[in-house]
């Protein structure tokens, strides 16, 4: 079966088997190497194994909740989108989301996804009381923050790495209103962005889209949306969520339409829609965090030969240089796109392969075309030499080199695989490439 | 109340798929299938997730005494739906399994139903019932069966206050039809077959294809003549 991640890029024949219930993962133990993978939200690589690939999505059962404390057990496969379906109406939210519903808990502990909130409440995993997760040798453990604690922090981020997720345990949020309170501010250039992001920094959801198209004195000229979840005496008479029928993309765009012309344009039209002074709206939570969602299938909008998203993280001292220098080298190679992300994070301690560190991340998609590809080997030499990393569900292309100067903790990682028999079984294309 | 559901093959993808549909709308249901560890699992995910009432029963529909799960079913069900089927290599598992078992339950249902003095029968056959085709014409022999039986059924029942409906599927993307190479426009997800089966029993329809575009395929692979069909390998 041809699968791919959500960039259509690399596009590989993988052989696939569907596990109708967690105990049927056990018979194909024998066959490693293999690697788990949920609805295929991450970009590249990171769940794509040509020797076996097993298809999470029927591990779907919703296993217990507390009503009390919030606390809910779903198996791996469980969507995003479930959750909030069945809790956000009985005033329950995930503690985290990323920027889509459609992916699976089971990603969102391997990824270790973070949200607009997570200079505020970290990242997923640190809202995870306990995982179950099947080892290479066929045993079942039972782990937390308390509980085999290394291996805990190991699958945290450890993209599927260490063992196969099979159920996960989690705190949700108690909600008054499905709805938030955002405004969106106005930067004009990169230095009024980190005002911005530090003059925000006590709301509890905040985003930024770039124009990394924009050079001179606009270079990184963005817009930042904050928000607040909204309480009932906020909200206008009568508001009721809306459920708005998703559109879809029909077919694969051809290359020729995303450009730098039209995609310049796009920017500065955008740009420019925002009012000048923030206005207070009152939001429903699906347009808030998953405005991309209302297009399904949008990947395609890249072509047959897709793209990839390059996300990296800066270290907030060395950040601000380091990502004007960025900055100015996508705008100077012309190559940005229209969906561009920069974001605050806070300093809170995830997995031992977890992405976020506090600093500044900036998330942009390319076409997958060789001057592109050769652009971001530059941006690399740029991240690695602030101290800075990229985010391994975007990535589908960079060095094993590139993963070490980034992420210390690796050796440490590396070792609790091997203590725990997953190393070379548990294993996706993406470790194959970065020599994992 | 809503009326109660009793499902028949309860843990396949399209039972499922059924069961969490008549859940959000607050139908309690009783759940019947060979798997007591997956019913239990799947039981308590309805609960979890629409705060309805449900009940399992394990139900083997080849063992000798099948029918006898509609004896005792407390609340009593007024909509049974039976997702009874498989495909495989062993002729005459597949007929008992596609026919002769969900026939003998489905009388005894209909029985039932019309002794509590009405209620709606709902039968999944299959497209490959409406012409035996080479690559699988024992399933289809069976699922012919059962269409027939259905049609006969509902004929015998017309004028009571039973109803019974034949839905075909057509290609339904679930883990019996897992690695075949289906044509995407014609696939359906099991959410659709859920629909398709709520909405068929809302307009009283007899005989549902989920995607319509089957009964115009079926219609004319139905209308071929034999020397011409039997050289086409379809």
């Amino acid at each position: 079966m041809k699968l791919a991640g959500w960039g259509n890029f690399p596009r590989m024949s993988c052989r696939v088997a569907t596990l109708g219930a967690a105990d049927e993962a056990q018979s194909w133990l024998d066959q490693p190497p293999m690697i788990a993978r949920g609805l295929g939200r991450s970009y590249g690589d990171a769940a794509l194994q040509p020797n076996l690939t097993l298809l999470t999505r029927r591990l779907d059962h919703i296993l217990a909740f507390d009503p009390v404390t919030g606390l809910l057990s779903c198996e791996a496969g469980v969507t995003l989108e479930t959750i909030l379906d069945v809790f956000l109406p009985r005033g329950w939210l995930p503690p985290v989301s990323p920027g889509t519903k459609f992916v699976t808990l089971g990603g969102m502990v391997a990824a270790d996804v973070h949200g607009k909130n997570h200079h505020k409440a970290g990242s997923f995993g640190g809202h995870v009381r306990s995982l179950r997760l099947m080892l290479a040798d066929g045993r079942v453990v039972e782990c937390g923050p308390d509980v085999e604690p290394e291996l805990f922090w190991a699958t945290i981020g450890g993209m599927g790495l260490t063992g196969l997720i099979l159920s996960v345990s989690f705190h949700l949020l108690p909600v008054h209103t499905a709805f938030i309170r955002s405004e969106v501010l106005c930067a004009p250039n990169l230095e009024a962005a980190f005002d911005a992001f530090e003059a925000s920094a006590g709301w509890t959801y905040t985003v930024a889209w770039i124009d990394c198209l924009t050079g001179g004195r606009n270079l990184g000229r963005c817009l930042l949306t904050r928000g607040e979840l909204a309480e009932p005496d906020e909200l206008p008479p009568g508001l009721l969520p809306r459920r708005k029928r998703p559109k879809r993309v029909p077919v694969d765009l051809p290359n020729w339409v995303l450009n730098r012309w039209s995609m310049r344009a796009f920017n500065t039209l955008y740009y420019n829609m925002a009012p000048a002074k923030p206005r207070p709206a009152i939001m429903d939570l699906d347009s808030f965090f998953y405005p991309l969602d209302a297009l399904l299938e949008w990947n395609r909008i890249y072509g047959r030969n897709g793209f990839t998203q390059y996300q990296c993280v800066l270290p907030k001292p060395a950040g601000r240089e380091g990502l004007r220098h960025l900055l100015a080298t996508i705008q100077k190679s012309g190559f940005g796109s229209f969906l561009a992300v920069l974001k605050l994070f806070g300093g809170h301690a995830g997995g031992c392969l977890s992405f976020p560190m506090e600093g500044y991340t900036l998330a942009l998609d390319f076409p997958v075309r060789p001057p592109t590809l050769a652009l971001l080997h530059e941006l690399d030499a740029i991240v690695a030499d602030h101290a800075g990393r990229l985010y391994l569900a975007k990535d589908a292309r960079t060095t094993p080199g590139m993963l070490r100067k980034g992420y210390p903790r690796l050796v440490g990682f590396q070792h609790i695989r091997d203590q725990w028999g997953a190393t070379g079984r548990m294993q996706s294309l993406l470790a194959e490439r970065l020599d994992l | 109340m809503k009326p109660v559901v009793l499902l028949l093959g309860a843990t396949s993808d399209m039972g499922r798929a059924v069961a969490r549909a008549y859940a959000a709308q607050g139908h309690p249901l009783h759940l019947a299938a060979r798997d007591a560890a997956r019913l239990a699992l799947d039981a308590e995910d309805l609960r979890l997730r629409s705060g309805v009432d449900v009940w399992t029963h394990p139900f083997d529909v080849l063992a000798e005494d099948a029918a006898s799960i509609m004896t005792g079913l407390a609340p009593p069900p007024s909509i049974v739906i039976c997702f009874v089927g498989m495909m495989g290599t062993d002729p005459q598992l597949i007929m008992r399994t596609n026919y002769t078992g969900p026939a003998m339950v489905l009388e005894a249902a209909a029985d039932f139903l019309q002794r509590q003095g009405g209620g709606v029968l709902v039968g999944v056959s299959s497209v490959a019932g409406d012409r035996g085709r080479a690559g699988n014409y024992v399933y289809g022999s069976a699922k012919a069966g059962l269409t027939a039986y259905l049609s006969g059924l509902r004929a015998r029942l017309h004028g009571s206050k039973v109803r019974v409906v034949t839905v075909k599927p057509g290609f339904v993307h679930t883990r019996m039809t897992e690695g075949m190479d289906l044509p995407k426009a014609l696939t359906a997800q099991p959410d659709e077959v859920a629909r398709a089966i709520m909405e068929a029993l809302e307009q009283g329809r007899d005989v549902v294809y989920v995607r319509p575009v089957w009964r115009l395929i079926m219609t004319i692979i139905r209308l071929l003549p034999e020397p011409v069909f039997k050289r086409l390998r379809i």
